[in-house]
């Protein structure tokens, strides 16, 4: 408000002279400003907007008059109120020849139309005949409203003059025609494709503001099609170099920075071209290096130059010097107090961890203070980095930390965004089933609404099939563990809908299996979840049907239970729901409370959710009943299309008596049209008594009631689809291990999360043993980033695992209990057990390991002789230090069995390392191979293997 | 690709929008309005980035300058680099001061159409076509004194000057 008056008050001041505008108009914003509220605002504006029309319509106001009303009109429509009716004076105002005049209304004409409006097709004659003027202004209002307003169909009028005016003496109406032509060209590039050889002739314009300008189109060019490009490379380099060395004009300088956003542009260009080629590549380093060299870390201008020269590094062929500089910049980024720099900073990081993911691990801690920065953009680029980052060994800390992030945010936008993040890294990474179960809760219960229904069915189909190959045992405790949670879960308020769903199913299908609730206590539970949703018709279809499995369990094992009076109550007011489909439900429960034990066994099968449903489209069981109607003298089925007219007259209806002789509680689908027509034809039997009555309706009923329980959550189609999804979450290491005993052993040997999950209460006291001994150790506050650091980085942090073993080998345990911090009950199982990477690469147990058994050593061996040099040597292939991110790149491919292998040099290594030896032998001859041929294999980049290696 | 310009009050008014992406005029106070929200809620010293798919669509980002009253607002796609679009909104503010001597908020309202005419010399369609304040000015003096040339004939009413021209 204070501020309001000060702009009053110098309001005053102005309409005593000033601004070259008129006193209404200084009148009119000072009334504004000092407006107490909206409303007040939008009286004044609607005032005014009257006065405008009427003023604008008035024959005699003087020409430069017209111009201020139109600017006032600009203003009115700048604070959102509708001025519409001003537009064609706008346009009458671009046909004035009054310089002034005419470029006022193409700046009203650009910010009110666009090529769509209907008015435009006015504007469009104007700016062909003002291309033409003498005049080099008129010439350039006219480009810059053609940028605007030529849509696709225009363009054709305008485009021989534009290109003509590519060859203007003045340099700002070459720039302006190359840029009119550039959108020209993205609005529809078939109409100036033939054009497009003059962009690179402007790249020689004597006037390096042309020059500049035509970077634009070309790097849009360049991005769409490098190759047809590749010849320009040494041009830019050139260009590049003479920018460097201050050969342009130094009106170009821009803070002791020569022509920084030519060179910015330059960058982004060679990026592209560089991308993949080893020789366009080789051009370029001399100029980047010399870039780096000068360039300068003080302005901020010069810092966008280095990040440029970073992005054009990471993309282009890689180079080891390069790399080294593009390292050294981007930790100065890091390290820098400005929020920007380190934005920019792990951005950088993100891009040179794609080439060599050991760069990451210097600045652990740079990229755990952003994480922790109060500056929401810093920590969502962080996220972003970690999200890229992300492997089976540190999934579960980045995980963990994202959906603690998420649970407090507002945007839903973002939410959505870091939810489905959460989901993907989680079925592409989750180290264990039990682990994937939980964390899909944490994201549902949080942001169940915002992910994809597919997610859920995904969820559920896990549950059902469990581990596919392993052990029933397993899977039912994990069905088991998913139906405690639940039950725990569902009295809460606000749950979404989506996990509500899954609840239902998951409770129905397995709520009573393991008998540890009873029958009623779940039914309880899902008649709760029923009358706590009266208005999601889906989440009642779920419970409903839910309620009707556990009935049909109950009988087929022959035990009697009493409907609750509460339930029958539900049961009967969804008979008279106005969604049919929960009538349909009801309905069906009723019939079957109706039926005797061996009937409900075959309708509703336990555990029966992943057999294939076969569906018999010949419809063979109808045989008899055919042949018992042919008998009576019924005419035979006539396929649709041979029917004449008369017949299929005579057919609906026959149909018609049908339906209204049919209207008791049907069974019977109308799904396949084959056996309505087939029923039709033989108006003379009723429907009712039907041969085999019992079996032929058990049959049809199962068949319809089964998947309509499942048809809702998409399950019975996705089966189909989503073949691939068990291979995601592959689990070699696991699924080879034959009988569930050893199972647990060798993943307690693996990867102890796991086997602590999995395994309960068989490993439990093994664990015991060996994570007892260190459990005494005393926290350090400032130890805590660095344990976290290490198991997000914990792979690289081996490499330098020597130095720091002593500083960090207290404290390894507790390290997990902050990074899991879940609220699930579960989590006592995880706790001891879970810090999966990082027990090996900070202290090492004292149980553990002989270090005869470092699965580096191996891999030493597999190499042949080494050296030890820590650098990342020129000549790569030899080099040892390049091991660890060789694994971390194959490990993507080869997957868990190696990694955990690699990251465990504990009892199990000889075994694991034993049986997938070969495979890994395997890839690091190749790796040795490909860099040989002078490629290095990120994995991130295939198109880099395509070009090289075909 | 720059999507948008804005320049808008601490108080969250427009005081000046260029769209380079066409978005209807309804939805423009929206967009202010989002802008305004997301910018008032962020703390001094924090980076002057914002990611901004929410509101301008997928990729979209955001680079703002907090000026006295005034938030200067750059909206750009990937392929933009931010630091340097950050000093393209710092060129922006120069070349105002250069233009107005000692700019205010005051200066923006009243000659938004200048403001105008200076950003068709930066930006044309959503591209940076002249980084150099100096030639910026240069041309936009040029363009103030040829306007000035031509502006004698202003004076005589619209209603007699078309019967001339017809």
């Amino acid at each position: 408000m204070e501020q309001l008056r000060t702009i009053g008050r110098e309001l005053a001041m102005g309409s005593q002279g000033g601004w070259g505008q008129s006193k209404e108009f200084l009148d009119l914003v000072k009334s504004i400003g000092e407006a107490r509220s909206k409303a007040e605002e939008d009286r004044i504006i609607s005032r005014e907007l009257d006065h405008l029309k009427r003023r604008l319509a008035d024959p005699d106001v003087p020409r430069r008059k017209m111009k201020e009303l139109l600017l006032r009109l600009v203003y009115a429509e700048m604070l959102g109120h509708d001025a519409s009716f001003g537009h064609i004076h706008a346009v009458k105002m671009t046909h004035d020849e009054s310089l002034p005049l005419k470029r006022t209304g193409y700046l009203a004409v650009s910010l009110f139309l666009d090529e769509r409006h209907d008015l435009v097709i006015l504007v469009v004659n104007t700016i062909q005949k003002d291309l033409r003027s003498d005049n080099y202004l008129v010439v350039c209002a006219a480009l810059t409203a053609a940028c605007r307003l030529i849509g696709e169909e225009a363009i054709p009028a305008v485009l021989p003059q534009v290109v003509e005016l590519l060859a203007h003496p003045k340099e700002a109406v070459r720039k302006k025609a190359v840029m009119a032509l550039h959108r020209f060209y993205q609005r529809s590039p078939s109409s100036v494709s033939h054009l497009v050889s003059n962009f690179r002739k402007r790249l020689c314009d004597n006037d390096p503001g042309v020059m500049g300008a035509t970077l634009c189109p070309l790097y849009d060019l360049i991005l769409e099609d490098p190759n047809s490009y590749k010849d320009l490379v040494v041009s830019f380099v050139n260009i590049l170099k003479q920018v460097a060395e201050r050969r342009l004009p130094t009106s170009y300088d821009y803070h002791q920075m020569p022509a920084p956003f030519i060179q910015i542009k330059l960058l982004k260009i060679l990026a592209v071209l560089g991308s993949g080629d080893k020789q366009a590549s080789g051009n370029m380093y001399m100029v980047l290096g010399d870039i780096f060299r000068k360039g300068d870390t003080a302005s901020n201008i010069g810092n966008a130059i280095l990040y440029e020269c970073i992005c054009c590094i990471s993309s282009i062929f890689p180079n080891a010097k390069m790399l080294d500089a593009a390292a050294e910049t981007t930790s100065k980024f890091l390290k820098s107090d400005s929020h920007n720099l380190k934005y920019m900073g792990i951005d950088a990081l993100g891009r040179l961890i794609k080439i060599n993911p050991d760069i990451a691990e210097e600045h652990q801690l740079a990229v755990i203070d952003c994480l922790e920065d109060p500056d929401d953009t810093l920590k969502r680029k962080t996220f972003e980095l970690l999200y890229k980052m992300t492997k089976s060994t540190n999934v579960e800390v980045i995980v963990d930390r994202m959906i603690e992030y998420m649970i407090n945010i507002t945007d839903h936008h973002y939410k959505t965004e870091i939810a489905s993040r959460c989901v993907e890294l989680a079925e592409q990474f989750a180290p264990s089933n039990q682990w994937f179960i939980q964390t899909m809760n944490k994201v549902f219960e949080h942001a169940g609404d915002l992910v994809n229904i597919r997610v859920a069915h995904n969820l559920m189909r896990l549950i059902a099939e469990g581990f596919g190959e392993e052990d029933e045992g397993a899977d039912s405790q994990l069905r088991s563990s998913a139906v405690d949670s639940y039950l725990r879960i569902v009295g809460e308020p606000k749950l979404p809908s989506s996990f509500l769903q899954i609840i239902c199913w998951v409770l129905g299908e397995y709520g009573t299996a393991d008998g540890k609730y009873s029958a009623s206590y779940i039914i309880g539970k899902l008649y709760d979840v029923a009358e706590a949703h009266p208005t999601d018709d889906t989440v009642r279809a779920y419970a409903i049907s839910a309620i009707l499995k556990i009935f049909a369990f109950e009988i087929a094992l022959g035990r009697k239970i009493d409907m609750l009076p509460e339930c029958q109550s539900l049961i009967d007011e969804l008979s008279a729901s106005h969604s049919t489909d929960l009538q349909q439900r009801a309905y069906e429960l009723q019939a079957l409370l109706g039926l005797d034990k061996q009937a409900v066994e075959n309708v509703m099968p336990a555990d029966a959710s992943c057999e294939d449903i076969e569906i018999d489209r010949n419809l063979s069981f109808l045989n008899g009943y055919v042949q018992q109607a042919f008998e009576n003298g019924a005419a035979p089925y006539i396929p649709e299309s041979e029917r004449s007219g008369v017949v299929s007259v005579g057919n609906y209806k026959a149909q018609d008596q049908q339906e209204t002789s049919a209207h008791a509680l049907r069974f019977k689908a109308y799904e396949l049209p084959p056996a309505a027509s087939q029923a039709s034809i033989s108006p003379t039997t009723d429907l009712v008594p039907v041969p085999e009555p019992s079996y032929y309706k058990e049959d049809h009923q199962m068949s319809r009631s089964q998947p309509s329980g499942d048809s809702l959550s998409g399950e019975f189609g996705l089966k189909l689809r989503l073949d691939g999804v068990q291979k995601k979450w592959g689990r070699p290491a696991y699924s080879s291990s034959s009988t569930p005993s050893s199972s647990t052993s060798s993943q307690q040997a693996t990867n102890g999360g796991v086997s602590s999950e999995v395994g309960g209460s068989t490993s439990s006291q093994a664990r015991e043993s060996t994570y007892g001994s260190k459990r005494q150790q005393a926290t350090e506050v400032s130890a805590e980033k660095q344990r976290l650091a290490a198991s997000l980085f914990g792979k690289a942090d081996r490499k330098a695992q020597a130095g720091r073993k002593t500083a960090k080998e207290s404290s390894s345990t507790e390290k997990v209990a902050t990074a899991n911090a879940t609220p699930q009950p579960a989590k006592e199982q995880v706790i001891p057990s879970a810090p999966p990477p990082d027990l090996l690469d900070l202290g090492e147990p004292v149980s553990s390991s002989p270090p005869l058994a470092d699965p580096f050593t191996q891999l030493e061996g597999l190499l042949g002789p080494a050296s030890a040099s820590p650098v990342v040597s020129e000549t790569p292939a030899s080099s040892t230090s390049k091991t660890p991110d060789l694994i971390s790149i194959f490990s993507d491919d080869v997957q868990t069995g190696v990694t955990s292998g690699s990251t465990e040099p504990s009892l199990g290594v000889n075994v694991v390392a034993a049986k997938k030896g070969p495979s890994l032998q395997d890839a690091l001859q190749k790796d040795a191979a490909a860099r040989q041929v002078g490629v290095t294999p990120t994995g991130n980049n295939p198109i880099l293997f395509k070009d090289l290696l075909g | 690709m720059i999507q948008a310009v804005m320049v808008m009050s601490t108080q969250g008014k427009p005081r000046l929008l260029k769209f380079y992406s066409y978005q209807p005029p309804e939805k423009h106070q929206d967009l202010v309005r989002g802008v305004f929200q997301l910018l008032s809620a962020r703390p001094d010293s924090v980076s002057n980035f914002v990611k901004v798919d929410a509101i301008f669509g997928p990729g979209a980002k955001l680079v703002y300058k907090h000026l006295a009253t005034l938030y200067f607002v750059f909206v750009f796609d990937s392929s933009e680099n931010e630091l340097a679009v950050l000093d393209l909104v710092q060129v922006f503010v120069e070349t105002l001061d250069r233009c107005f001597k000692n700019v205010c908020e005051l200066d923006i309202v009243f000659n938004f159409n200048k403001l105008h005419t200076i950003l068709d010399e930066m930006i044309l369609g959503g591209q940076v076509i002249e980084t150099s304040s100096e030639q910026i000015m240069r041309s936009v003096e040029e363009i103030a004194r040829l306007e000035k040339q031509s502006n004698t004939t202003s004076l005589i009413p619209k209603s007699i000057s078309e019967r001339f021209s017809r």
